[in-house]
């Protein structure tokens, strides 16, 4: 029988499927956060506690434990930080981002050091900058289930108000809402779906995923339960292909695979190049 | 429906208020009280302290002296009694919301579970005469049609007060007496009180009851013949000036010209437009 897809190999393969789950979660959460950071103008924060995460990942390594423990901790620590800052200008808001970036990188680079410099984990730079999926201890699936699915259900409950000050927070001061608080939740939030996807794709394309299937969707639809769902779809589709074409990249290059940040950022451009395409068409059409 | 005579009702008192803001005093012990149905203006220029009053009625700025009472009670808990119109208000075009979605947001203390109201949604676009852009991005619409959109997001709490803040600036002349129009309408037929910040008093004057003419954080309140008085004038302003009207609009000039400085651009500019 033969199978130039390689699509049973591809199902059967425990590292893939580890991969194919702790991906689809990392996308769904991303997505959806996306749309949240788009509309806020967060980019860069959403940025820097992808690339802050990464002196998380780098310490953890260096004692011994999984990557994803050092990523969630220090995106948590990054966004209570921004949190209790709670700069309200732009401005003010993006130099502190770069200071706290900048100092958490300083300590990614002495500990990325350390653990290349002690023999067991001389791959922890890639692992850490570029990600490692088709690594990961399948043991991580549930407790990322489990965040991702709190924080689902967290953004579920709290879309209305999550969408009003993200629209305008007067408006949702106004209403008597608690911004601060819910400004607060949506940064937490927000480091669990940096720490995921630095996990899957690596700090430094983090924000690929995080910010490129928002942008496609929200290009595509004016209905707010639509540009998430569109957000997931994207992101899903991005990460899921990504995962299967750097599997079969190991046939095409005569047996090393490329890296799957690669297509999954490749992808994400793609689908982003379509979206505006399909989106400017339908304006013509108007 | 009947329309609403100016009761004595009173739905906002502010008494005695005293804001202090970075060891600056905003506001020095400003009284007024608005009844039902009727429109109040809080006129002054930059800096007068017009948005922190607006802020301080809100619950958003704490206020070191004097009280505020909404409908007879503490502003808190009485949020959803009260509509809010911030300034220069210019939405994401890639904001994925219709008018619609914005409208049914405005609707407080509701849950995911809970759907939105639809009829009180619908009353909200109606009232605005917002229907015939219900299904558009709010981001892509015209400064005025965003600015209605969220005049309507404010009614679809069915508040009691409505406060706007400066929602004349940037409107060009026919939004801007559509807008006033609108403003009388919901006061007169719904019963709302609105309580509009401004520069210049006179395109509000047609629907105008009350008046709150701030000066460096201290207001002289009343209908606009209390207020637009030279004596009263005098003693808010710290120097002599006489009112002028002009084909029903009305000028407030300093009596010295040295002192013409401070007195806000825009009145040359009306007097400009009927020399």
């Amino acid at each position: 029988m033969t199978d130039p897809l390689h699509l049973a190999s591809f199902l059967h393969n425990s590292a893939v499927q580890t991969a194919l789950w702790i991906g689809a979660l990392a996308a769904i959460l991303n997505g959806s956060m996306g749309i949240f950071t788009v509309l806020r103008q967060h980019s860069f924060a959403g940025h820097a506690l992808g690339d802050g995460s990464s002196a998380g990942g780098a310490v953890a390594i260096f004692l011994g434990s999984a990557a994803l423990w050092g990523f969630l901790g220090m995106a948590w620590l990054a966004a209570l930080a921004m949190g209790a800052l709670g700069l309200r200008r732009a401005r003010e808001r993006d130099l502190a981002t770069g200071v706290v970036l900048g100092a958490t990188l300083g300590i990614s680079a002495l500990f990325l050091y350390l653990d290349v410099s002690s023999t067991q984990a001389s791959g922890a730079t890639v692992e850490v900058m570029f990600g490692s999926i088709f690594a990961l201890d399948p043991q991580l699936l549930w407790p990322t289930i489990i965040l991702v699915g709190v924080a689902i259900a967290l953004i579920v409950l709290l879309y209305r108000p999550l969408l009003l000050i993200a629209a305008n927070p007067d408006l949702g001061r106004a209403a008597g809402l608690p911004v601060r608080r819910l400004e607060l939740l949506y940064l937490l939030l927000l480091g669990t779906a940096a720490a995921l996807s630095a996990l899957s794709i690596g700090v430094i394309l983090a924000t690929a995923l995080l910010l490129g299937p928002a942008a496609s969707a929200l290009r595509l639809t004016r209905r707010p339960w639509q540009s998430f769902l569109y957000a997931q779809g994207i992101a899903l589709t991005a990460v899921l292909g990504g995962i299967y074409l750097a599997f079969m990249s190991y046939y095409w290059s005569g047996g090393a695979s490329w890296p799957v940040s690669f297509f999954v950022v490749l992808l994400i451009l793609l689908l982003y190049l379509a979206s505006a395409a399909l989106a400017s068409r339908r304006r013509a059409k108007h | 429906m009947p329309a609403f005579s100016v009761s004595t009702d009173p739905v906002l008192e502010v008494s005695n208020l005293c804001v202090r803001l970075g060891g600056r005093q905003v506001l020095q012990d400003i009284s007024f009280t608005l009844n039902k149905g009727s429109v109040s203006a809080l006129i002054g220029e930059n800096g007068a302290g017009k948005t922190t009053l607006l802020r301080s009625i809100l619950g958003i700025q704490p206020w070191q002296k004097g009280s505020i009472r909404v409908l007879g009670k503490t502003v808190r808990g009485q949020l959803s009694q009260i509509g809010y119109v911030p300034q220069k208000i210019a939405f994401d075009p890639y904001l994925p919301l219709r008018t619609r979605d914005l409208v049914a947001l405005g609707q407080t203390g509701r849950h995911w579970w809970q759907g939105s109201d639809t009829a009180a949604v619908a009353d909200a676009l109606a009232a605005v005469q917002a229907e015939s852009f219900a299904e558009q991005r709010v981001g892509m619409l015209s400064g005025g049609q965003q600015q209605r959109a969220v005049i309507a997001h404010a009614l679809a709490r069915r508040p009691r007060l409505l406060l706007l803040d400066e929602p004349l600036a940037n409107l060009d002349f026919a939004s801007a007496s559509r807008l006033v129009e609108l403003l009388g309408v919901l006061a007169r037929k719904q019963g709302i009180s609105v309580l509009v910040t401004a520069h210049d008093m006179n395109p509000l004057l047609p629907i105008l009851d009350h008046l709150v003419y701030l000066v460096g954080g201290r207001a002289a309140a009343g209908n606009v013949a209390e207020v637009v008085r030279s004596d009263v004038l005098n003693r808010l302003y710290g120097y002599p000036v006489e009112v002028l009207q002009h084909r029903g609009r009305l000028l407030i000039l300093p009596k010295n010209p040295q002192q013409g400085l401070e007195i806000p651009c825009h009145v040359h500019e009306d007097l400009d437009e009927h020399d």
